[in-house]
């Protein structure tokens, strides 16, 4: 099980993250206490800039903090100082997290099915035998599967790059802007399969968008200033 | 559903152009590697067969006597001198000894040969010993002689050729005006015998009015120590010895040159082939950082993607391999025709020898180096922080 018993799936006290360019040092996050339940349809708004990505980043372990803790359902993952490696933080996405970017990084020379089967060759969780079909039927995906990406539309390479990150059956599904390079109709596609997939399936969804519509069908809506989270 | 050689393989379609110049870079070093391990093998073992081709491994003459029919025909056969043909019987017990031949060698001056004449070789040889030395002969027409005195002669390819005799032509010997009957005209065996005039031993003694011989033509027992058989013969009365094995070695050291820099070429080009690979690896990877990353939010591991990588290389090196050592087996002859122009002395018969063996081993070579290099591009990718898959936009 992934969660405490009170739900709590993440929780970060104190976050923060400076960046180093040279002599000048840039502080993207100061300080971000939050909790995230499970089930939770979290989204993240805010200027360019105000440390969005870094925080998301933060949270799905794929960068260690400058300080602060985090705690993954109650397994202390960050804090004290302490600096995971790349192999240590590998394993607790793969067991944990998908991804999906703004970008959709299909390989293009695979096609639609070997893509969202692609997580698979590094990482097998027991029991995902079958899911690359179930899920691309779930995306009404199934006419595209063996078309390779440039054949299909933007819509079309996000749903698939939704099913890839989804394969191995995460907990957290992180979406950084997952829709930024979509026009309107699209983005409220790709908004109602991630509504749907929090919804039915109960996945803990964490999005950064820009896009006040896709925000609000999240239930929570925290804000990002100056590398600060704030939530009325 | 999809494995990883898989993924590798589709990687490197994905440029095919690029994929397939370094193919062809690693095909012709393969094949260049491989035609030229090909020949240093070749090479030694042609010449081995050209010097079993003499039929003999030792000859005894007379000391001081120059031994190359060559010198022997410039100098007019003035250099000649002789031993008792009764060596021969001292010679022909010894355990080390197969079979013995005597030989005669005779230069007469011909005037009608070329402009203002030439010298005409003539072997005085023993139609009962001298042919089980050279088993190796085919007669282009008629035989060896029908007997021990006869006036007869047999031609080699190309004194035939230049007299343009026929079998039953006569053929008059220079000097001494005796004629001989034509019985036999040999093919050509790349050698000097191509170029000589044989006729009975008798009879040539008769015609140059000496009842000694020149030569004596020794074949050594197989696995016999030959060493042991020259010493020996050195206490024979005025002999010198001369032994195809020191022959060969001598050539062997001219072509050591020869051979250092042809494996310096074959190293050159492998080298230069390896650059290809890890200029295109390298690129791929460089452009493939995000999905790199991607890759590893997907959960594969540094090692992972060092392998993934890494097997493209593979892939490339074998397939790249194959291809060239393929062509090697394919061109072996051309291979041939180049190195023989290039040699100070070219042996008859294959000189570029291309085995499965040879093959197998050089494709060996060329995946074992291809790994080297790419370890490199590999680790650079397994490297590849996922983050950059997002950052890099
Ligand atoms: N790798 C980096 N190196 C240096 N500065 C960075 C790096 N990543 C982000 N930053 C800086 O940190 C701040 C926050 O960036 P980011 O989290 O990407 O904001 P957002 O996603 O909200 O646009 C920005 O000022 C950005 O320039
Ligand atoms: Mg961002």
């Amino acid at each position: 099980m992934m969660t405490t018993e009170n739900g709590v799936s993440l929780a970060a006290r104190g976050l923060t993250r400076v960046y180093r360019r040279g002599i000048e040092e840039i502080q993207a996050l100061d300080g971000v206490t939050l909790q995230i339940r499970r089930g939770e349809f979290v989204a993240f708004m805010g200027p360019s800039g105000s440390g969005k990505t870094t925080l998301v980043n933060l949270l799905g372990c794929l960068d260690n903090p400058s300080s602060g803790e985090l705690d993954l359902a109650g397994r202390s993952i960050f804090g004290n100082g302490k600096i995971l490696g790349e192999r240590e933080l590998t394993r607790i996405r793969r067991e944990v997290f998908g991804y999906i970017f703004q970008n959709f990084y299909l390989i293009p020379t695979l096609t639609v099915r070997e893509n969202v089967a692609l997580p698979l060759a590094f990482y097998h969780k027991p029991g995902v035998e079958g899911e690359v079909e179930r899920l691309l039927g779930m995306l009404g995906m199934e006419h595209r599967m063996d078309h390779l990406p440039g054949q299909i539309s933007g819509g079309e390479m996000q749903r698939v790059a939704i099913a890839r990150a989804l394969v191995n059956r995460p907990e957290i599904l992180l979406a950084d802007e997952p829709t930024g390079n979509l026009d309107t109709k699209r983005s409220g596609e790709i908004g109602e399969v991630l509504q749907e997939l929090n919804k039915s399936a109960g996945l803990t969804i964490v999005m950064v968008t820009h896009n006040p519509g896709l925000a609000k069908l999240g239930g929570r809506l925290i804000e990002m200033r100056d590398g600060q989270a704030y939530e009325n | 559903m999809i494995s990883r050689f898989q993924i590798a393989y589709k990687n490197l379609l994905r440029k095919k152009a690029r994929t397939l110049l370094t193919l062809v870079g690693i095909m012709l070093s393969a094949w260049v590697l491989v035609s030229l391990l090909g020949f240093n093998r070749g090479y030694e073992s042609a010449l081995n067969r050209d010097i079993d081709n003499m039929g003999y491994q030792l000859m005894v003459m007379a000391k001081g006597c120059p031994y190359e029919a060559a010198t022997m025909m410039l100098q007019g056969g003035t250099g000649l001198r002789y031993i008792e043909q009764s060596m021969v019987d001292s010679i022909v017990n010894r355990p080390e000894v197969d079979k013995v031949t005597p030989i005669l060698m005779q230069a007469f001056f011909d005037p009608d040969k070329g402009d203002g004449g030439g010298i005409a070789g003539y072997f005085g040889v023993e139609a009962a010993t001298f042919p089980a030395m050279k088993p190796f002969f085919r007669f282009r027409q008629g035989g060896w002689f029908h007997d021990e005195q006869a006036l007869e002669a047999v031609m080699g390819f190309e004194a035939a050729e230049l007299e343009q005799r026929e079998v039953g032509d006569p053929i008059l010997v220079p000097e001494k005006n005796v004629q001989l009957k034509v019985v036999g005209i040999l093919e050509r065996t790349g050698t000097q015998d191509d170029g000589t005039i044989f006729v009975p031993l008798k009879t040539l003694q008769k015609i140059s009015a000496i009842d000694k011989i020149t030569t004596i033509g020794i074949k050594v027992k197989k696995d016999a120590d030959t060493t042991k058989l020259e010493t020996s013969l050195y206490q024979l009365p005025d002999v010198q010895v001369v032994s195809f094995t020191q022959v060969k070695q001598t050539i062997m050291k001219l072509v050591a040159t020869a051979r250092v820099m042809v494996l310096s070429i074959a190293i050159i080009a492998l080298l230069i082939a390896m650059v290809g690979v890890v200029n295109t690896i390298l690129m791929s990877v460089l452009e493939r950082l995000q999905e790199i990353g991607i890759l590893k939010t997907m959960g594969a591991m540094p090692s992972d993607i060092f392998f993934l990588v890494w097997t493209e290389t593979l892939i490339l090196c074998s397939c790249g391999g194959v291809a060239g050592i393929g062509l090697a087996f394919v061109f072996a002859r051309l291979s041939d025709i180049l190195v023989r122009r290039v040699l100070p002395y070219a042996p008859g018969g294959e000189l570029v020898a291309i085995d499965l063996k040879l093959a197998l081993l050089t494709l060996a070579v060329i995946v074992v180096v291809g790994l080297l290099s790419g370890i490199y591009p590999a680790w650079k990718a397994g490297r590849v922080r996922p983050l950059e898959s997002i950052r890099g936009e």
